[in-house]
């Protein structure tokens, strides 16, 4: 951001007191800075400056649209017993091999990337709505609304959260909905108190003054003036939270808390448990599949944490 | 005539760990519509405890009018409610802040945040809204203000900046502008540009300033009264010339004295520059009954340490908290 520098010293060097010498340096601001850049704008190529995330990126990117198109190529039904049991990759063109019913693993996979992906980005979203709102709320309000809600957030973070969620799918039923609404309500907290702390510290700062001072209200403060600017960690802790949802989901499948009618790679790994020795690559494949989009999505929220943190920004 | 708004007795109080403290101890004074008031004092004096509790802005919690009254137009801010209060701020009573790098929100542009104002408070369309976001910019001499505007706040010069900000608080020419050192961040030839933008836009839209700075040279330049403040209290108030010729107060004497230029232009010889010794006491010492600024004073007798000095007035209705104010 030279532009920048070199405008405030052309001020600074300005010797007249008359407009003539400010009309000058702004006009050299204005040739340095030949248009106004957006901050995400700058925020995008600290991005691609992360090799390691901009490669995540791009495989997730594959991965999504595997999710979305995959199945529509690959027609073979999940459920559908194709072959003999305990097939070896490759045999017989399965190229992942069968699972103890004799079920094409590959489809599995396939179907299971837009289950996967979905549960894990709907959870992620309900548990940041939830987060942020109680977040916003105690930091802005402070007083007794802060100790209430802190308490409660306090409250949902010491329950253990498998067991919690678990719970919550045995109460309810294992379906999806209910799944995701499970892992929302043990996550939030993290959300919660990463908005509240944000909170906390921009309130205070002199532009929420000074738009205090031209007549906003409470809602307008907390929604365009704090929150835009909260938004930043929020985001971060979003896409890792994406990530951590899928694990969640596929622990909950591995367990057996899973709709026996939707695929899912942690209910492909689950129902393939006992013959974990005998056929291992029934669980290797999925468990691959989890892997490497948790990986790629942690990579990407960690390039989200470099290209967002104004720390480490160079302005 | 009646004042646009005068301040009555005000008592303003801050809860501290040692306990409870008189930031702003009895302090009246009135305002004139379209004039220019100073308050001038060292930083903690509550100069800017006067500005917070005009426009209501009182630290939450901590802070809060003890007694007195704010009367803006015979109306009593201090009981308004806060609906009433956002009415006014903004539209009536604008502020312009001291830091221009961050009293402005870093993820809109200043066209949106120029805007904005104009959209809560004059109800005008987007489209209007920008139009006339753009015309003020222009005014306060932004320049190429139609492309400017698209501008994010960090893409501008601190000078820049607070023009901005002068021209969110002029949106909708509010009666009062109070601007709480509005330049002590910037360069000394930008704090000659703002002044004399300031002095344009006040001629312009009529609005009585209230100046809050510690700089003795600000004073001069561009208010008509001012007031002196000191340990929140008023120690002096009075026409800038008179005070300025003929100080009542050991303590504006003082601040006189720091300020080379000043001296220079007011008097043939060039006495040595004086600093005022001691600091300004804490808040725990705030409110006693005796003249606070005692510890640090020539002038001191038994007098001043017993009791809190009488307002004495002048005949040129210059008023002095002092006890000796004949002899200083």
């Amino acid at each position: 951001m030279n532009d920048l520098k070199n405008d405030s010293r052309s001020d600074g060097l300005a010797q007249n007191t008359d407009t003539q010498a400010d009309l000058n340096a702004g006009i050299n601001a204005e040739q340095l800075t030949t248009k106004a850049r957006h901050p995400a704008a700058d925020a995008l190529g600290m991005f691609l400056k992360n090799r390691a995330a901009t490669v995540a990126l791009f495989f997730l990117v594959l991965i999504i649209i595997t999710g979305i198109v995959g199945p529509m190529v690959y027609k073979t039904d999940p459920f559908d017993m194709v072959w003999a049991p305990f097939s070896p990759p490759g045999a017989e063109g399965f190229l992942l091999g069968t699972d103890y019913l004799g079920r094409d693993i590959l489809a599995g996979i396939l179907y299971g990337t837009r289950v996967s992906l979905l549960v894990g980005l709907s959870a992620a979203l309900m548990t940041v709505f939830i987060g942020v709102s109680i977040g916003a709320m105690a930091g802005f309000f402070r007083g007794w609304v802060e100790e209430a809600l802190m308490r409660l957030t306090e409250f949902f973070q010491v329950l253990p959260t498998l067991l919690f969620s678990m719970v919550i799918v045995a109460l309810f039923g294992p379906t999806l909905p209910i799944i995701t609404i499970a892992i929302g309500a043990v996550s939030w907290p993290a959300v919660a108190r990463i908005t509240r702390s944000e909170f906390l510290r921009i309130r205070e700062l002199e532009y929420v003054t000074a738009s205090r001072a031209s007549g906003s209200k409470n809602a307008k403060l907390m929604f365009k003036v704090i929150l835009p600017n909260a938004l930043p960690p929020i985001i971060v802790q979003a896409a890792l939270m994406v990530g951590s949802a899928i694990l969640f989901e596929a622990g909950l499948s591995f367990l057996g808390l899973t709709d026996p009618n939707i695929v899912s790679w942690g209910q492909i790994i689950g129902s393939n448990r006992p013959y974990i020795l005998d056929a291992s690559y029934t669980v290797t494949f999925p468990g691959l599949a989890i892997f490497f989009t948790v990986l790629c999505l942690s990579l990407v929220g960690d390039g989200l944490n470099d290209a967002l943190n104004p720390k480490l920004r160079q302005r | 005539m009646s004042a646009l708004l005068s301040v009555e007795n005000l008592r303003i109080e801050l809860d501290t760990r040692a306990g409870v403290a008189p930031v702003i101890d009895d302090l009246s004074f009135s305002l004139n519509a379209g004039e220019t008031l100073s308050f001038v004092g060292e930083s903690g004096c509550g100069k800017s405890m006067t500005a917070l509790a005009i426009m209501g802005l009182l630290p939450e919690k901590i802070g809060r009018v003890a007694s007195g009254s704010i009367l803006f137009n015979g109306e009593d801010i201090t009981k308004a409610s806060d609906e009433r209060l956002r009415e006014i701020r903004g539209n009536d009573i604008s502020m312009i802040f001291q830091e221009p790098m961050t009293s402005l929100n870093p993820v809109f542009t200043i066209g949106e945040q120029v805007a904005e104002v104009l959209r809560r408070h004059q109800k005008l369309g987007r489209k209007a809204a920008w139009s006339t976001a753009v015309e003020l910019l222009n005014s306060v001499r932004i320049p190429d203000a139609a492309r400017r505007a698209k501008s994010y706040p960090h893409q501008l010069s601190g000078g820049q900046r607070q023009r901005v900000m002068i021209a969110m608080a002029l949106a909708c020419k509010p009666r009062i502008l109070i601007a709480d050192e509005p330049t002590t961040a910037l360069d000394v030839t930008i704090q000659a540009q703002i002044f004399d933008l300031l002095e344009d836009l006040q001629a312009q839209t009529g609005s009585a300033i209230i100046m809050i700075t510690h700089d003795m040279g600000v004073v001069a330049e561009i208010a008509e009264r001012m007031i002196v403040m000191y340990a929140g209290r008023m120690v002096e108030h009075g026409n800038v010339d008179d005070v300025l010729s003929r100080p009542r107060h050991p303590y504006t004497k003082g601040l006189i004295g720091c300020v080379p230029h000043l001296m220079a232009t007011l008097t043939d010889s060039r006495p040595e520059l004086t600093e005022i010794s001691g600091i300004v006491p804490g808040l725990n010492e705030f409110g006693q009954n005796a003249c606070l600024f005692a510890s640090r004073c020539n002038l001191v007798g038994q007098q001043c340490v017993q009791a809190r000095p009488k307002e004495k007035q002048f005949e040129n209705t210059q008023l002095s908290a002092c006890w000796h104010a004949e002899s200083v």
